[in-house]
């Protein structure tokens, strides 16, 4: 392999690793406030059909970002109205949000563009141009939101309040800050990057909606969130690892390799999970989510 | 799910989800609306579809059959305090195991001996399929919601990686196997009523429903009636109590999620021995998430699950109905309809319930 392909292999690898590392991140806010978000599928599907319907009416690229970034916090804000003022199940909530989005915008976008649930091909400055080493502006953003994220969890006050009440949620209640603001807080922030993955998608790598677009990235993000053991720079990390794994799959499809024969796409297309049940099983040291994710915060009385 | 307010057991068994179900509803006919559709004509074209004639009948038990199976694989882990969301990717590996023992086992013989052979197969595989993240939660404490999810994915990586492959028909460009023998497929609801005497339309039903309608029966006695099924709701209380009993939690950790997975295997059952003929890629479509609807409507309970997957049966061919007869929505409807179903039943539990207690104890006297 010559260094220029390597070289594509990088660039293709931070492309391909942008949704995810927006992702992750939104998920990481969420379950460092104690709201587990396996939606992060929906809410990205939901911004990228968003984003394009937006930006294919508009014309520009941008007034869809920001299309993308609410409809995704808007589906936010339905998982953190049932995970933290209704006290439901968010297991629940994120895997009917999930249906909801896959089944809502192939359905609009077949009502919107007749076409079979896909949107018409965005031209022109509908898309996210290319800025520089073959990365749009996404790229440079996603670098950004990592190393504000990272920077917010472990310095700020309130990325520190966020960690205490998905560790210690009585703790917070206790020194006289609300717990559902800051997870409500949390919740909008992820809807927020979510809505960057999603747009990331239809509006710079593909040109356009598809229906079931995400194919599963969103999963892919939870993954490399436990794999990065819920902390900020190891997720960006990993995700553009598994960016990197989806780069090479793309280049070894049908080529032989010395000596191994052909990989199929299946063997690395699976790594990102494998990683995940390894990690978690504890074989390769310990993934420990935030100690309240998942439980509904009472209130003593 | 913490802290919920005591209801009586009418209320929580049959208010609760029925209103749930008319919220869900509520917004679907907003949504209807919102696309241009008259909601009630909808309804109408729905409820003929599913329900007025012997044809959309069929086809509605047809689906219910899925729903039957993997409603009881959730239900059945639920009962043991586990969240079961890979029964797709265990139908999967079950449709997967079913081709595999159908195909080995052909050569020693044509005749419906192959069809307890697929069965068994389609167990295994489902079965060991959810027992590995149930192995992983007992002994490694890794969190099954989380695992199943990877395997859901994994399950559908090998079996394209397989059908693609290793199994697939050759010179066949559709990643499928190759039909299996006639005496492995199940006969049809047809061809049975028709052997009673009675003429039926032709439609997928077939003798996976009688199978569901049995295995439904048996979650009842396992669960309800046996041992077995004691230690597995101790289990789902909370893990002291049965650690105290005596009750090895670990194993009964691995055998509820082998059941739940063999459960599951039932979907596949119905698909590829009764229906397609073959293992066709994504065959699950989607009918094991759509089980998780089910068991939570059906408040876990096998009754309850079946007569929530003949909801949901009766949902999916009224919508493929009207799918076909509005050119304005699309399948994409039952979807986003299974979605919100699922939200407000499982999700938004607190809703009411807060209310009609206040409601129910105002009325009581006293």
């Amino acid at each position: 392999m010559d260094a220029l392909s390597l070289i594509q292999i990088l660039e293709s690898g931070l492309r391909l690793s942008v949704p995810l590392i927006f992702a992750c991140l939104a998920g990481l806010w969420s379950e460092k406030s104690g709201i587990v978000d396996i939606g992060l599928e929906g809410k990205m599907l939901m911004a990228a059909f968003a984003a394009a319907v937006a930006a294919f009416m508009t014309g520009h690229a941008w007034i869809g970002v920001f299309a993308g970034m609410a409809a995704s916090t808007l589906l936010g804000l339905l998982h953190g109205f049932a995970s933290i003022s209704q006290r439901g199940n968010q297991i629940i909530s994120g895997v009917a949000l999930n249906m909801l989005a896959a089944g809502l915008t192939a359905l609009l976008g077949h009502v919107i563009f007749k076409q079979g649930g896909r949107s018409p091909p965005l031209e022109g400055a509908a898309r996210l141009p290319e800025l520089a080493f073959g990365q749009s502006a996404m790229s440079f953003l996603a670098i950004a939101a990592a190393l504000l994220t990272a920077l917010a969890l472990a310095r700020t006050r309130f990325g520190l309040r966020v960690r205490a009440a998905g560790e210690n949620p009585a703790a917070v209640d206790n020194a006289g800050v609300s717990v559902t603001r800051l997870r409500y807080g949390a919740v909008i922030l992820a809807g927020l990057l979510c809505g960057l993955a999603g747009a990331t998608l239809s509006l710079g790598q593909a040109a356009g909606f598809l229906p079931m677009m995400t194919s599963g990235k969103g999963f892919v993000a939870l993954a490399a969130l436990i794999f990065a053991k819920w902390r900020a720079w190891p997720a960006f990390w990993t995700c553009f690892l598994f960016g990197l794994l989806d780069a090479i799959a793309i280049r070894l499809q049908g080529v032989a390799l010395p000596g191994i024969g052909a990989i199929p796409v299946q063997a690395i297309q699976a790594l990102p999970y494998l990683f995940t049940i390894v990690l978690l099983a504890g074989f390769m040291g310990r993934a420990v989510p935030p100690r309240a994710a998942g439980q509904p915060y009472v209130k003593e009385r | 799910m913490s802290a919920p307010v005591p209801l009586p057991a009418w209320a929580d068994r049959l208010l609760m989800p029925l209103l749930a179900l008319a919220t869900a509803a509520l917004a679907a006919a907003l949504l209807l609306f919102g696309i241009g559709e008259n909601p009630a004509d909808a309804l109408a074209i729905m409820l003929r579809g599913a329900l007025g004639s012997g044809e959309g009948i069929g086809f509605t038990l047809y689906y219910a059959t899925n729903f039957i199976f993997t409603g009881l694989a959730v239900a059945l882990a639920y009962h043991a305090g586990l969240f079961n969301i890979g029964a797709e990717g265990q139908a999967t590996m079950a449709g997967i195991g079913a081709a595999l023992f159908i195909f080995a086992a052909e050569p020693i013989t044509q005749g419906f001996l192959l069809i307890p052979i697929g069965i068994v197969g389609a167990m295994i595989f489902g079965a060991v399929w959810a027992a590995i993240p149930g192995w992983l939660q007992a002994w490694r404490g890794s969190h099954v919601v989380i695992t199943t999810i990877m395997f859901n994915f994994l399950a559908a990586i090998v079996s394209v990686y397989l059908l693609v492959n290793v199994i697939g028909k050759e010179g066949s460009m559709q990643p499928e196997t190759r039909l299996i023998a006639d005496g492995a497929q199940l006969w049809t609801m047809q061809a049975m009523l028709g052997a009673l005497g009675f003429k039926s339309p032709s439609t997928p039903l077939n003798f996976a429903f009688v199978l569901a309608l049995l295995a439904a029966f048996a979650v009842w006695v396992l669960i309800f009636r046996s041992k077995f099924g004691f230690h597995l709701r101790l289990i789902g209380t909370g893990n002291d109590a049965a650690r105290y009993a005596g009750i090895n939690t670990q194993r009964m950790i691995v055998l509820a999620m082998a059941l739940s997975g063999a459960l599951a295997a039932g979907m596949a059952v119905n698909e590829v021995m009764g229906v397609q003929h073959r293992v066709v890629i994504e065959f699950t479509s989607g009918y094991g998430f759509v089980g998780i609807a089910v068991a939570l409507m059906g408040r876990n309970h096998p009754v309850g699950v079946i007569l929530s997957a003949l909801l949901f049966g009766a949902l999916y061919q009224g919508g493929t109905e009207l799918a076909f007869e509005r050119p304005a929505i699309t399948r994409d409807l039952i979807v986003t309809l299974s979605g919100l179903v699922i939200f407000c039943v499982g999700a938004l539990d607190q809703l009411y319930r807060k209310p009609l207690a206040q409601l129910l104890a105002r009325r009581e006297p006293g």
